[in-house]
């Protein structure tokens, strides 16, 4: 007797995904209510804040094709330049595929 | 004026329908952009075998592009499922993080409304909401708003992929992928500059490339996050205002 991927089994996989998400959703807020703010705390989210975003990105830089290089490469530049974050957006896929069009 | 300064403390975590609504329009141009990638996923798990409701479920219950994404790989005849949890919770444990990170503003809401507005948390209105956060805008509106429209678009892209996925099948070659990876990087850039900052961003993508390179898949996100805050926690100039 084989499990079917098919309707019940597939369904309990998804309940199952998405509690296992909602418990990242909701356990970081709960957890902190046991946690006093203070200025260390503070300081320690203020630096962690960014750095997630950075942590995301890095492998993504690296690990990544050329296209998506220049592109994050073309999205830092415009967003220093302009300090517009649609320009940079678009610019970086703009970069993207025209350089894995070629 | 401290008067002043305690109802603009208040006045960043005011989360009402006009801020929502505000939140919600300001996140939709990315949310048109989740529209395609909702697509890529439903045409994606449906060529994984998955039933078309099972798929429109999937996105409505998870809302996590990238876990989802990977649950598909290990979709087959025999799901394991503790591969499954393991892999769902390593990707999303990033949530965690920015649950925390959001708590200073959430602290002050009734328990009902501080966890209903964590529901929707995702990347992108995160991220605009910490933005506006330390621009000292209410950012909570964009939080809520803002996710009810990546849910949405996502749920919608996904349920479109069904029958037009072949349209979007390669989603690469038009940049498209680099969409959410530009987004998030035009918030870092946009954010404070200064050299602490640079070298919590440098620890930070140092450990997750390290994490990347030598850890269990996934882990480098949670593990570049903390090595960042760890840096902010023990060097720093003690003016920094919060």
């Amino acid at each position: 007797m084989s499990i079917e991927t098919g309707s019940p089994s597939a369904l309990a996989i998804i309940l199952i995904m998405a509690v296992v998400t909602l418990v990242t959703r909701l356990g970081g807020v709960f957890a902190m209510t046991f946690v006093p703010i203070g200025y260390r705390v503070k300081r320690f989210i203020h630096a962690m804040s960014g750095s997630v975003l950075v942590a995301l990105l890095a492998p993504l830089a690296i690990a990544g094709d050329n296209g998506a290089r220049l592109a994050l490469m073309t999205t830092a530049a415009i967003m220093l330049a302009l300090k517009k974050p649609l320009p940079a957006i678009a610019g970086g896929i703009v970069v993207a595929a025209l350089f894995r069009q070629m | 004026m401290a008067d002043e300064m305690a109802s603009n403390e208040a006045a960043l975590h005011r989360l009402d329908r006009t801020l929502t609504w505000q939140g919600f329009r300001e996140l939709l141009p990315i949310s048109l952009f989740v529209i395609v990638f909702g697509a890529a996923f439903g045409l994606a798990a449906t060529q994984a075998g998955l039933s078309d409701a099972s798929i429109v479920i999937m996105s409505t219950l998870v809302f996590a592009g990238a876990a989802q994404f990977a649950s598909l790989e290990l979709w087959g005849p025999h799901i394991p499922l503790f591969t499954l949890v393991l892999t769902v919770f390593a990707i999303n444990a990033r949530h965690l993080l920015m649950g925390a990170t959001l708590y200073p503003w959430l602290q002050s809401l009734q328990p009902a409304k501080r966890y209903g507005v964590m529901l929707v948390v995702s990347d992108a209105n995160w991220a605009m909401a910490m933005q506006a956060f330390s621009q000292g805008r209410p950012g909570l509106g964009l939080l809520l708003g803002g996710g009810i429209a990546l849910w949405s678009f996502w749920v919608l892209g996904t349920w479109l992929g069904l029958y037009f996925g072949n349209v979007v099948s390669d989603p690469a070659s038009l940049g498209l992928d680099m969409v959410m990876g530009c987004f998030l990087l035009a918030m870092v850039v946009g954010g404070e500059k200064n050299l602490r900052m640079l070298v919590i961003w440098a620890v930070a993508a140092g450990a997750s490339l390290l994490a990347y390179r030598y850890l269990p898949e996934n882990s480098h996100v949670v593990v570049g996050a903390i090595a960042g805050g760890l840096v902010g926690l023990f060097w720093g100039s003690r003016d920094h205002e919060y």
